[in-house]
C-alpha cells in the first residue's frame, strides 16, 4: 500500500509545532518516530493533510532532576533500553521496551509518540502507568503536567487538546525498597501483546512486608489502565511468604494460590476484555490471573533482592 | 502536492531527486535510484526487507519519509561492497553457509546483523536471534542465517579492528 498524499513541515521547536498544529486544525498530525503513524498511513487508516515533523524540535538526553527521571518526548526506544539512567531509575521501563517492535522500530520510535498513540496493548503505556509516570504537555496556553493515567482516553485516543504536544515524560525515580516486574503474552516475539502486565511492589520497614503495590495492564480494555487500588488493598501489610508459590508443571498450572493469586483473580474478575481475532475475553482474563500473580511475586522478589 | 528537490547521500554519493512529501525513503531508493536491494515487503515495519542504515542505524525504509533522510548518510546493502562489487565478508559468510535462498530478505538480514556485530562484538546466538526477529525469511528456516552471522562474528572478534577480510 502507498500512503495518501500529504504536506510536510519540519518544526524547529515544540512551540513552533504547537502553533502549526493549531493552524492546521483537524488536518494536521504530529510525526515523531513514525513507527505507528506511518504504518497507519501506508494502510490508509489515517488521512492527515499535513504532517508536522518534530524530530528536529528537541535533542535533549534523559536526565534526573531531584527525584524525577525526565525523559524528553523524543527519547528513542533504543535509548530507553540501553541508557544508564533509565536502567537505574526505571528498570521496569528499560525491561518492558525489550518487548517493543524490532531493532528498526526501537531505533526510531519515541516514548512521547508511543504514549500519544495510546495503543491499548502498549508495553510502554503499561509500564509508564505502573511506574507512576506523568507527561508534560505544551500547548498554545502554556505547559501543564498530568498523570499518564489521565492521558489515555480510549482506543488510540487521548485527552490531549487539539494543539497540545507531549514534551517530556516524568518518572519518579525507583525507590530503594521498590521492586518491578513486566510480563506479557504474545503470539510471536515482537508482536503486539495479547495481555501485558507491569507490577511494582514496595516493601515496608520490615523488609519482608509489603507496604504498597501498583499493577498496570494492557490488552484488557480500550486503553492501558491501572488496577483499582481496592483490588490490591489485600496485599498491604502482607508478608512476602504469603504471596504463594510459583506455578509448577503438574500443579494448578496458573499459580493461583496465595495472596498474589487472590489479588490477580480479583483483578481478572473486575475486567471486561473484548473477544477478538487474537484471543477470547475468557483467555485474556486467564492471562491476567496468571501474569499478575507471576508479576507480583517477581516484583516482591526483586524488591527483597534490592533491600538485601 | 508539490515536489521538492532533495539531495540524498546514498552509499557515499549524492543524488539529486525530486520527491513528494509523502514519498517514503523506500520509494525513492527503489523506484527513483533503482536500488533493487531495498525492497517493499509489508509496509508496516514488520518484515525487514526495506532495511537501510540511516547514519549507521538500521531503520525501516517504508516508515521513513524521503525528506527525513536529507543531510544524512543512507547505506544499502550495495554500499557495503568493495571496489568492483567484491563481496562484503558477511555476504561471503552467507554464501558459504547457504544462508540465502530466494534472497529477498538477505539485504535486511545482513545490514541488521552487521549493526549488531559492530555494536556487540561477539553476540550470543540468542542475541543474534533477538536482533533478527524483525527480519522475516520464508526460505531458510533461519538456522543457516544464524550460522553465517556467528561465523562472521567469530572472525570479526579475531580481527584487531573488528573487520574481517
Amino acid at each position: 500500500m502507498v500512503a495518501p498524499a500529504f504536506e510536510y513541515v519540519a518544526a524547529g521547536s515544540y512551540d513552533e509545532a504547537a502553533r502549526l498544529l493549531a493552524d492546521g486544525g483537524d488536518e494536521a498530525k504530529i510525526l515523531a518516530g513514525g513507527q505507528s503513524l506511518m504504518p497507519m498511513l501506508n494502510l490508509r487508516f489515517s488521512h492527515p493533510g499535513l504532517l508536522i515533523d518534530i524530530n528536529a524540535a528537541d535533542d535533549r538526553e534523559p536526565f534526573v532532576t531531584g527525584s524525577v527521571l525526565r525523559l524528553p518526548a523524543l527519547t528513542r526506544h533504543r535509548v530507553l533500553l540501553e541508557h544508564d539512567l533509565v536502567r537505574r531509575h526505571c528498570p521496569l521501563l528499560a525491561g518492558a521496551v525489550r518487548h517493543v517492535g524490532n531493532v528498526r522500530v526501537r531505533n526510531r520510535g519515541t516514548i512521547g509518540g508511543s504514549l500519544a498513540h495510546a495503543d491499548p496493548t502498549s508495553e510502554i503505556g503499561c509500564s509508564a502507568l505502573a511506574a507512576g509516570a506523568q507527561v508534560a504537555v505544551r500547548g498554545p496556553g502554556g505547559e501543564r503536567t498530568m498523570p499518564v493515567a489521565d492521558l489515555f482516553l480510549s482506543y488510540w485516543s487521548t485527552t490531549l487538546a487539539e494543539s497540545e504536544i507531549i514534551t517530556d515524560v516524568l518518572i519518579p525515580v525507583a525507590g530503594p525498597r521498590q521492586g518491578w516486574s513486566f510480563h506479557e503474552m504474545v503470539r510471536r516475539t515482537s508482536d503486539f501483546a495479547i495481555v501485558a502486565v507491569a507490577a511494582m511492589v514496595e516493601l515496608g520497614e520490615e523488609a519482608d512486608t509489603i507496604a504498597a503495590t501498583r499493577v498496570a495492564l494492557a490488552g484488557v480494555a480500550d486503553r492501558a489502565l491501572l488496577a483499582g487500588p481496592g483490588l490490591l488493598g489485600g496485599l498491604t501489610g502482607v508478608n512476602g511468604s504469603m504471596l504463594g508459590g510459583v506455578a509448577r508443571a503438574g500443579g494448578t498450572g496458573d499459580g493461583a494460590g496465595g495472596a498474589a493469586g487472590a489479588a490477580a483473580a480479583a483483578i481478572a474478575d473486575s475486567l471486561e476484555p473484548v473477544d477478538d481475532v487474537h484471543a477470547s475475553a475468557d483467555y485474556r482474563r486467564r492471562l491476567v490471573r496468571v501474569l499478575v500473580a507471576r508479576a507480583l511475586r517477581e516484583a516482591y522478589a526483586d524488591a527483597a533482592g534490592r533491600v538485601g | 502536492m508539490t515536489r521538492r528537490r532533495l539531495v540524498l547521500s546514498v552509499n557515499g554519493s549524492d543524488h539529486e531527486v525530486w520527491v513528494l512529501p509523502s514519498d517514503t525513503l523506500l520509494d525513492v531508493l527503489h523506484d527513483e535510484l533503482g536500488l533493487a536491494d531495498v525492497r517493499y515487503g509489508c509496509g508496516e515495519g514488520v518484515c525487514g526487507t526495506c532495511t537501510v542504515l540511516l547514519d549507521g542505524e538500521p531503520v525501516n525504509g517504508c516508515l521513513t519519509l524521503a525528506v527525513q533522510a536529507a543531510g544524512r548518510q543512507v547505506t544499502t546493502l550495495r554500499g557495503l561492497m568493495g571496489p568492483g562489487e567484491t563481496l562484503h565478508p558477511l555476504q561471503a559468510c552467507f554464501l558459504r553457509r547457504g544462508a540465502s535462498q530466494c534472497g529477498f530478505c538477505t539485504p535486511g538480514m545482513i545490514l541488521t546483523a552487521l549493526d549488531l556485530v559492530r555494536r556487540r562484538g561477539r553476540p550470543s546466538r540468542e542475541e543474534i536471534k533477538y536482533a533478527l526477529v524483525g527480519n522475516l525469511c520464508r526460505c531458510t528456516g533461519y538456522t543457516k542465517i544464524l550460522d553465517a552471522v556467528e561465523e562472521y562474528a567469530d572472525r570479526a572478534a579475531d580481527t584487531p579492528d573488528g573487520v574481517p577480510s
